[in-house]
């Protein structure tokens, strides 16, 4: 059943500290392989524990140097690497890894653990679900792959090797994306295809180096030894610092388009709230039609800035309230905010989005509609307009009410009924 | 690179001579071709997709990782050999001269690190078992030699070129490009480890981290772009407000850049001034349009709805995490020296030091440019003016270090306002030529029209 959200459509940041199910089952499942795991490696007795010593410390600093990716995705590429490349070792030195897929089950969980505690320490909350998905990638290649290579059953070239080792590295990443899509499909009620898509294009690049690395380590262990580890850990640094700053500026630009969007509610243009009302709304509704990640972002953007048109007004529009204002003044109000954004150069189909937002989902003239995220903010608007900060579900039904009388002509009826979805109990 | 000096030619035709002496002279004796052909190829790949530093065409590419290999696989002369392959990258930019200067500099950079590998006691060749740990202290060595050389060869043939805008220290990114390019350097090392197991295989996994890498280098640079435009974007809607002031922010965030740079800031904090000149002005959008284009003078009410306007700019910026200093800078920046400014009234040090660098970028943007009540003055003119308020409404540290830099690098103001209505402005009239001046208020000592610049002229 959909739970209902009535005005709390977007409870964001509550999510990640109440697991739906499937994520309580995923940290279960992770946490009974981890009990396992060191209950036969206690039994068994560890294997070479200077390995285990060496990977599991690039493990503990690869996890304490997570990093966000785009969407909110943690991600620890020099753990996963390490994590794997622990699993496909093939020799140190001239002596055959013997060491089994519990062992490297047991220390990865346990280093990812200590490479989480600094985190604890300074009050950021472990992501339990992202490091579970992570956990159980590497366990899926060691427990396939540490039998094979204990009981010699590939050949001792490389070219008997890699093929091996690389479908694996391919099905790890398959399964951290998979499940990520599942976590994401649940906690953000999107579809599990689209869910999927976005998770393969985000993932894809950051997954490629660290099975690429994960597999060097791997094979330079027999050469150089355990120096493999440290050697190898400082390039993939490199990747990681790379794409720490960039999620940095990501984190940065969507502030400030949003301080910036601000600007018209401290001018008296618009009613207070309006444009991270219209902005979590918009997204939401494109949520629930199913659009990709990137057209999300795109449509975030251009809900924040859609009334910046109005800063040309030489008089605020009373209320800021552009539901109430002549179709000839909104499109002027729209044009005008293109253009400020188009002078950009980089955010051209925002602008595009914005430049649309007051025409009607079918045009009079037969013209090409506009595109969905402008029938989606129009919409996001004028329900904004009419019921403004106000809580009270009747006015939220009424709301909706009226958009419905002019589905078909002035919006999408596809839009007004996921709206509806969201915002009436 | 444009015309080149007669030094100049002389300075990139001998590392050109030193290249090709260390090449020619051999030996080629123990040299594995397969090894070299193939490393050349790889760094063909890297320089094949160098990455743009900046607009005048100053590169970065990886080429290290294959030039370190081959110092430790190939030795000296063979470092040498893979380093001038440099000459074939495929890519656009530079011209036959510059490529010439690069594979020179390549080659000469590989050869040196291939005899400080040998000075440590490095052997040269596939590194076996035995090699590890031993060979890292050698390699860290003939690394950073590499770096060094390479950075010093570039930094010569920018002072000889005269190219200001492309001086690495400029840029901020000497520090970081020269550990960027030790870090890439390792693989240098990994290829020539990993070799003896994966054979000729190695060069393709070893390029996919490194192009990832690369790639999130690219994106994060991409971001940085729109970034900045985008904010510089919106910052153009807030000045359409008042059309006088088009591209305002745009040049206070450029003469805070050039004190800030002047002074030596550190590259985040001119990072941080930038932006803060971009949006300092941000809190006009509290001012009502009608008192900011009021062409008579201002009530006392009128005169207050101003003086927020630093404060509801903070309020406005407060959010964007990444600001800290320049929030200060942007409350601040309508603060005076001797404590006559607002909206605080701070005097002397009390004021943060980046209010202090945009008050006097803001003040001089404000002079040279047109106003609704009077035209632009000439610069020479809007120094002295700088000059005679130093110390009474500008730090004269800043005065002094944007002096200095407007001579050094000149300073272009805006072009006069066009005579036409603004488009977007309804109802804007163009007023005539009357400076508004509060009621009553008089210059703080006896002086007229320059004493109220910064409080109402550069608003």
């Amino acid at each position: 059943m959909r739970p209902v959200f009535s005005r709390r459509y977007e409870p964001r940041g509550a999510r990640a500290s109440v697991p739906d199910s499937g994520r309580w089952l995923l940290v279960v499942f992770a946490g009974l392989l981890l009990v396992w795991s060191v209950a036969q490696t206690a039994v068994t007795g560890v294997h070479d524990v200077h390995a285990a010593l060496a990977f599991g410390a690039l493990i503990a600093l690869g996890e304490l140097l997570r990093l966000n990716l785009p969407g909110d995705r943690e991600a620890a590429p020099m753990a996963t690497a390490g994590a794997l490349a622990y699993a496909l070792l093939l020799r140190i030195g001239d002596s055959q890894a013997r060491h089994s897929a519990e062992q490297v089950i047991a220390v990865t969980a346990i280093a990812m653990i200590v490479g989480a505690l600094p985190h604890l320490a300074v009050g950021r909350p472990a992501r339990l679900t992202s490091m579970a998905a992570r956990l159980l990638a590497v366990a899926c290649v060691a427990l396939v792959f540490r039998p094979l290579e204990n009981d010699s059953l590939i050949g001792g070239k490389w070219w008997d090797e890699l093929p091996v080792m690389l479908a694996l590295v391919v099905v790890a990443w398959l399964v951290e994306a998979m499940v990520a899509a599942l976590i994401r499909t649940e906690a953000l009620r999107t579809r599990f295809v689209v869910a999927l898509g976005d998770e393969f294009r985000v993932q894809l690049p950051v997954g490629a180096a660290t099975g690429a690395s994960a597999l060097l380590i791997a094979f330079a262990a027999e050469v150089m030894g355990l120096a493999a580890v440290a050697v190898f850990a400082a390039p993939l640094l490199v990747t990681q610092v790379a794409l720490r700053r960039y999620a940095g500026i990501r984190a940065t630009y969507l502030q400030t388009v949003r301080a910036l969007a601000r600007s018209t509610e401290v001018g008296g243009y618009v009613e207070a709230g309006h444009s991270a009302r219209v902005s979590r709304l918009s997204v939401a509704i494109g949520r629930e039609l199913g659009m990709p990640e990137a057209a999300l972002l795109e449509l975030e953007y251009a809900a924040l800035m859609h009334d910046i048109g109005q800063l040309s007004l030489r008089d605020p529009v009373p209320g800021g309230a552009t539901v109430l204002v002549a179709r000839e003044e909104q499109r002027r109000i729209a044009e005008y905010g293109a253009e400020v954004i188009g002078q950009a150069h980089v955010l051209d189909s925002v602008a595009d989005i914005v430049r649309r937002q007051s025409d009607p989902c079918r045009p009079a003239d037969r013209s090409q509609p506009p595109p969905l995220s402008s029938r989606i903010i129009r919409a996001a608007n004028a329900y904004d307009d009419l019921v403004g900060s106000s809580a009270d579900p009747s006015q939220a039904s009424a709301a909706v009410e009226r958009l419905r009388l002019d589905t078909g002509l002035e919006y999408d009826p596809r839009v007004v009924e996921a709206l509806s979805k969201l915002v009436v109990p | 690179m444009g015309r080149l000096s007669r030094v100049a030619w002389l300075y990139i035709g001998v590392v050109a001579a030193a290249a090709v002496a260390v090449i020619v002279a051999g030996p080629f004796g123990g040299l594995d071709w397969v090894q070299v052909g193939a490393l050349g190829l790889l760094l063909v790949a890297c320089e094949s997709s160098a990455t743009l530093l900046n607009s005048r065409g100053l590169a970065w590419s990886a080429n290290s990782i294959a030039s370190l290999a081959a110092v430790v696989l190939c030795g000296p002369v063979g470092a040498a050999l893979v380093g001038s392959c440099t000459l074939l990258g495929v890519r656009r930019g530079p011209s036959p001269t510059q490529r010439l200067f690069n594979a020179a500099m390549f080659a000469v950079s590989a050869y040196l690190a291939g005899r400080t590998f040998l000075l440590f006691g490095g052997h040269v060749g596939v590194q076996g078992p035995s090699a590890f740990p031993g060979v890292i202290g050698p390699f860290a060595a003939a690394a950073a030699v590499h770096v060094t050389v390479n950075f010093a060869l570039l930094r010569g043939v920018f002072w000889l070129t005269k190219e200001p805008g492309t001086a690495l220290g400029r840029l901020g990114l000497d520090t970081k490009l020269w550990l960027t390019d030790l870090g890439y350097g390792a693989f240098g090392l990994l290829i020539a480890a990993v070799w003896s197991v994966l054979g000729p295989f190695t060069p393709f996994l070893v390029l996919i981290p490194v192009f990832v890498a690369r790639w999130a280098v690219a994106q994060f640079a991409a971001q940085q772009r729109a970034y900045e435009a985008t904010v510089s974007a919106l910052c153009q809607a807030v000045e359409t407000k008042d059309f006088y002031t088009r591209g305002h922010s745009e040049r206070v965030s450029r003469g805070s850049v050039m004190i800030a740079t002047e002074i030596g800031m550190r590259a985040e904090r001119v990072a941080a001034i930038r932006y803060a000149g971009m949006l300092h002005d941000v809190g006009k959008l509290g001012v009502p349009t009608s008192v900011l284009q009021k062409r008579s003078s201002l009530t006392d009410d009128e005169y207050r709805a101003i003086q927020l306007h630093p404060m509801r700019g903070l309020d406005i910026v407060r959010e964007i995490g990444f600001l800290d200093e320049a929030l200060a800078g942007i409350m601040h920046h309508h603060e005076r020296i001797d404590g006559k400014g607002y909206p605080m009234g701070l005097a002397g040090d009390e004021i943060p030091e980046f209010a202090r660098v945009l008050a006097v970028a803001d003040a001089f943007d404000a002079m040279t440019s047109d106003r609704s009540y009077r035209g632009a003055r000439p610069v020479p003119e809007a120094v002295a003016e700088l000059r005679k308020w130093a110390g009474k409404q500008f730090d004269p540290a800043f005065v002094d270090a944007f002096v200095t830099a407007i001579e050094r690098d000149s300073w272009t103001p805006p072009d006069p306002a066009p005579a036409e209505e603004p488009l977007f402005s309804p109802g804007v009239t163009f007023p005539p030529a009357v400076p508004p001046a509060r009621d009553g208020q008089s210059a703080p000592d006896g002086t007229s029209d320059v004493s109220d610049m910064p409080t109402i002229e550069s608003l």
